[in-house]
Formats: structure tokens, sequence, C-alpha cells
């Protein structure tokens, strides 16, 4: 048997199981249209929230909707791309609690992408379109120079971004092994992180802002790189080139849940708990 | 590659000790270690097929755990087709066929094929032997009519047949059973039961399982391994286990009428009587002709049955006798 790469692996069953799911899904054709449809609107009224707050206001911490709109857009499609790909990883406290967690280990795939696959759902895509429809046009409203690099960060920040959150979902699951019933605190990063994200960050508390620059830099997702765009001020006094930084933090965040999840799995296999 | 005179499955001295933190007060823990497995040593032949009994607790399961590379072993040598599991889980799996007797592995609301055909991907099953094996197992599992049925419409009976054919399209050496006829009834008890001695006998697939009725390991293994608080207590012919726990089976009894207890021949006694009903034990080694010869030539008899003795008394029995003679 040809020996292939552990990521080609996880891939490779990441693909088989959540095309099962995507199949399970699909012999519940009304219950899929409704949920897809109605995933897609609850999302959306996050962005009705905010329109109604700009009924009432001209700008929100010196930001107007366009900018607004712009870190909304950002933030939402990002931790989409993430919420369908890891979004049900907050099933595995329950998998370890009914046993069914020890299937996974008797099968030749890699356990984190068996887990990440678990319960793969396509209406997840209804927050990535909402986000991306809100992105679109704030895109082509807000009042910026455009240049190469700031049109080239739009991307980078999608793609970042959606990294940080997937590196949140693992390091969630990754403490799920040794708190089978923390998913709550889980989503607390993970939804709550998105939430935040969707505000301008001078709305909120100093503290809070370094928070999530330094000890969980959910800020390089949208709030620094769109600063740069923008042409606002950083939410602390970070250096001009932090923009640009959010790769890099994306990378250093999958390699510490990576980490993590390998810590996890090894004390689960050690304790049976 | 193994040498000749190493055993297929083989344990040494191996151990598993959980750390147990129990909440003393409200920030406080007492951590207390659990000898789940306590230093057990065993090895199993290629083609051997073997009942590996306990009562709960016992220490079955974080056995077949470790063997199938599920959980590291705090201490001594497992080795499974030369492989060490807890390091090479993923290449031990494609050698290993495993059913959780409560737990299905297939997919709930999608055809019962649907779930071979993952498998086949997934374990990258050859094209030709996928074929061959689907057809050979559905034809001996009798799975011809439910393929395309939802998981979720079978009964028991039926997806544990079908889990059974699930653990085995990759062609594993050896397949670990963990309660495979719990709940099923009589018939489906049989035809899993006729399934395994021949995937045995004709395809030398070794079998480990775990269980609770007595009959699936008197009709299925030559050999039986029994553990208890983490300790293997026997391991031998079936037979011996009885006189080592000298364990005994049940006549039951209907007469005609009520009648004072039946007078039977030593060591045969009467355990107790209901009307007319009562009740004989008498050695399980022993065979039940001339008991019931006797009492249907002396006796208005009407009906009578045999009962098998349970295996928790045989091992309670055995593990008391221990005790004592260790006491002495």
């Amino acid at each position: 048997m040809a020996e292939h790469s552990a990521l080609f692996e996880g891939l490779r069953a990441y693909r088989l199981i959540a095309g099962m799911w995507v199949r399970s899904s699909m012999t519940y054709r009304t219950s899929f249209v409704v949920t897809a449809f109605g995933n897609l609107t609850m999302t959306g009224m996050d962005f009705v929230g905010i329109l109604l707050m700009f009924s009432q206001v001209d700008s929100l911490g010196g930001w107007s909707l366009p900018e607004v709109a712009f870190l909304y857009g950002l933030s939402v499609t990002a931790f989409g791309i993430a919420d369908l790909a890891l979004g049900s990883m907050d099933v595995l406290g329950a998998r370890m609690r009914d046993g069914s967690f020890d299937t996974l280990l008797v099968r030749p795939a890699p356990v984190l992408a068996q887990v990440g696959a678990d319960r793969f759902a396509l209406r997840r895509l209804g927050r990535i379109t909402q986000g991306a429809v809100v992105l679109g046009w704030a895109l082509v409203s807000v009042d910026v120079d455009w240049s190469v690099p700031k049109a080239l960060l739009v991307p980078v920040m999608v793609g970042s971004g959606a990294a940080i959150f997937s590196a949140v979902f693992v390091a969630g699951a990754a403490f799920q092994i040794f708190a089978q019933d923390a998913a709550e605190v889980q989503n607390a990063f993970t939804y709550g992180g998105t939430t935040l994200l969707q505000y301008p960050p001078a709305v909120f508390g100093r503290d809070l802002v370094r928070g999530v620059t330094f000890v969980l830099p959910l800020a390089f997702v949208n709030w620094v790189p769109a600063a740069y765009v923008l042409g606002r001020p950083y939410p602390v006094g970070l250096p001009h080139w932090a923009a640009f930084a959010s790769p890099l933090v994306a990378v250093v965040c999958v390699a510490l849940a990576g980490l993590a999840w390998r810590t996890g799995l090894r004390s689960y296999r050690s304790t049976g708990s | 590659m193994t040498g000749m005179d190493s055993g297929f499955i083989e344990l040494d001295g191996v151990e598993k000790v959980f750390d147990v933190r129990r909440k003393t007060g409200f920030m406080r823990r007492e951590l207390r270690q659990v000898r789940a497995v306590d230093s057990i040593s065993f090895r199993v032949e290629r083609g051997e097929m073997v009942g590996y009994i306990g009562p709960n607790g016992a220490g079955k399961s974080t056995t077949i755990k470790m063997l199938t590379g599920i959980l590291t072993p705090s201490a001594g040598r497992l080795r499974v087709a030369g492989i060490d599991p807890s390091r090479e889980r993923i290449r031990l799996a494609h050698r290993i066929g495993v059913v959780f007797g409560q737990r299905t592995t297939l997919w709930w609301d999608l055809p019962l094929v649907d779930s071979y055909r993952l498998m086949h991907r997934m374990y990258r099953i050859p094209d030709a032997r996928y074929r061959e094996n689907l057809g050979r197992l559905v034809e001996l599992l009798d799975l011809g009519d439910l393929l395309d049925v939802p998981v979720r419409q079978l009964s028991l009976g039926q997806r544990m047949r079908g889990d059974i054919a699930a653990a085995l399209l990759h062609d594993p050496e050896v397949l670990y059973l963990d309660e495979p006829t719990i709940g099923l009834d009589v018939v489906s008890k049989a035809k899993v039961r006729e399934f395994l001695r021949e995937l045995n006998a004709e395809r030398g697939t070794t079998v480990l399982l775990t269980t609770h009725d007595l009959q699936d390991i008197e009709q299925l293994c030559k050999r039986v391994m029994v553990i208890d608080h983490g300790r293997l207590m026997y391991d031998g012919p079936l037979a011996g286990l009885h006189e080592a726990g000298e364990s005994e089976r049940t006549l039951v009894v209907d007469l005609e009428r009520e009648l004072p207890p039946i007078e039977a021949p030593e060591p045969a006694r009467v355990v107790r009587v209901d009307g007319p009903r009562q009740w004989l034990a008498f050695p399980a080694a022993q065979s039940a002709a001339p008991l019931v010869a006797r009492i249907a030539a002396e006796y208005p008899l009407v009906d009578l049955s045999v009962r098998e003795p349970d295996i928790e008394a045989v091992i309670a029995k055995m593990y008391a006798e221990q005790a004592e003679r260790a006491a002495s």
C-alpha cells in the first residue's frame, strides 16, 4: 500500500465522510431546504440589526455604515468558511460520552479529519453567502483609494480569518477532550468572536481589544488589516506592517491548535477519558 | 515478519492504569489510580477463536481497546500481527475488523450499501476484491434484500449482521467482537454464530469475542479466557472452566402434580420446589441423560428443560474459591 502524507489522507477522509453527511441530509430534502433558507435568514438578521442602528446614528465609534459592513462581511465570510468546514466539532464531547468516538479510532484515517467532517452540513453555505453579499456591497460603497496591496489584502483577510477561526474550532475540540461538557465554552469563542468582529474596535474597552489582539488574535481576521485598507488608526498601537501579518498569525494559530489536538488525543488514548 | 514461534496476538505483562479524579470539596480533587488491566499476558495463534469473558468492569473492554489501538497501555508489551497498536494505529486498522455490539458504525439515514461503499473507499479495497467480498458476505449473512434499505429501518439482528459485514469487507486477519449477540432473538443469534464459525473455519480469520452469553462460547470457542479485577483468572478450554468453577447446570422438571422433592442420585439434588415444578442442580460437566431417564422412569413427567450455568455465577464462584485458597 502506498504511503501518503497525513495531510493528503486527512483531506481524503474528510471528503469521503463529508459526502456521506451531505447524502444523509439529502434524504430529508424538504428539511434541508427549510434549514438552509432559515440559516440564511437568521444570519442575515445580524446585519439587519446593524442597519437599524444606523437608521438612528450616522456613525458607530467613528465608522460609517459601509465601513462597518466591510468589517461585518469579512468577519462573517471568514467565520462562515471555518463553520462550514469544522463547525460541528462541538459534538465531540457528546461522542466521547456515548463512546462513539472510539469507533473513529479504529478507522484507517486521521481522527481530526473524521471529527472535523462530523455532521458536515451544506446549509452552512447560507452564512458564507450572506457574508459575501454584505462584503460585496461594502467593497463598492466604502470610500477607499484602492491600491494593489489594499485589494490583495481582501482575499488574504478572508483566507487568514477562516484559518484563524478554524484553529479556534480545533483548539476548542481539544479542550473538550479534557472537559467533555465544554462545547458552550468553545461556542463563546467562535460565535462570540465573530459577533465581536462585526463592530469597530473603537466601541469596545481597551483591555478587550488587547485581549483579542495579543492573546486570542482574532483582531487579525479583520480589525487590523481593515484599519489599513480604510486608512484608520490600528486598534492598539501596532506597527505599520501588522496589517500584513494575518497569514503569519494564522499559521501560528493553526500550528498551536494542531499541537493542542495532538496533546488532547494522546491524553485520551492514555487515560480513556 | 513475525517469527514462527510467536503468536498472532501477543500480550506480555500488559497493564492499564487510569487516574480517577474524585471531587472531595469545592476545589479539591482526590487522585486515585485504578488498575483496569493488571499485568495480563497471553498469546493467540493465527486462526484461533477465543472467548474473552468476565463481569462488567473486569477490564474486558479496556483490553480490547488496547488491542485495537484506541488506548495506549501503561506498561507491558503488546503486538497484533507484529504491529504495536498504539504506535501504528492506522497501519493496524487495515488488518483488523471491530464490531461494537451496542454501537453501530453504519450510516443511519442511508441505505446499507452506502456504508459499504464508504468502507470500500476508506480502506482502499481493490474493486474486484470489494465486489467479491460484498457478494460473499451478502450471501452468508443474508443481506440481499437489505442493501437498499436505510439502516434506521433495520431490526437489531439485521443491523448486527450489517455491522459484521462492514467490519469484514477489507479482509481483516483478526476480528474483534464486543457482545455480538446482545439483544438478538434466537434466530438472529444462530445466524451470527453460524457465520462466525464459517468465517473462522474457511478463511482462517482469528476471532476474539467478549460476551455475556455462555452459549456463544460453547458453540464457537474452543478456548476461553476469563478476566476479573483486571487479572487473567483462567485461560483454557471451556470444559476446564466448568471444572475450575465447579459450575452446575439446572434441570427444570414439570410433574403432573405437586410431589415431595425428587430423590435424585448423587451429586444431583433438588434446590427448589414450586408446586408441580422442581429444580435440580447437577455438575455442568456431567451428561443430563441418565438423570432425565431416571426421573422419567420413576415420576409422572410432563415437561423438562436444562438451563446452562450463568457465566457470571461461574466466575463469581471461581473467584470466591481463589480468595479462599489464598486465605488458607
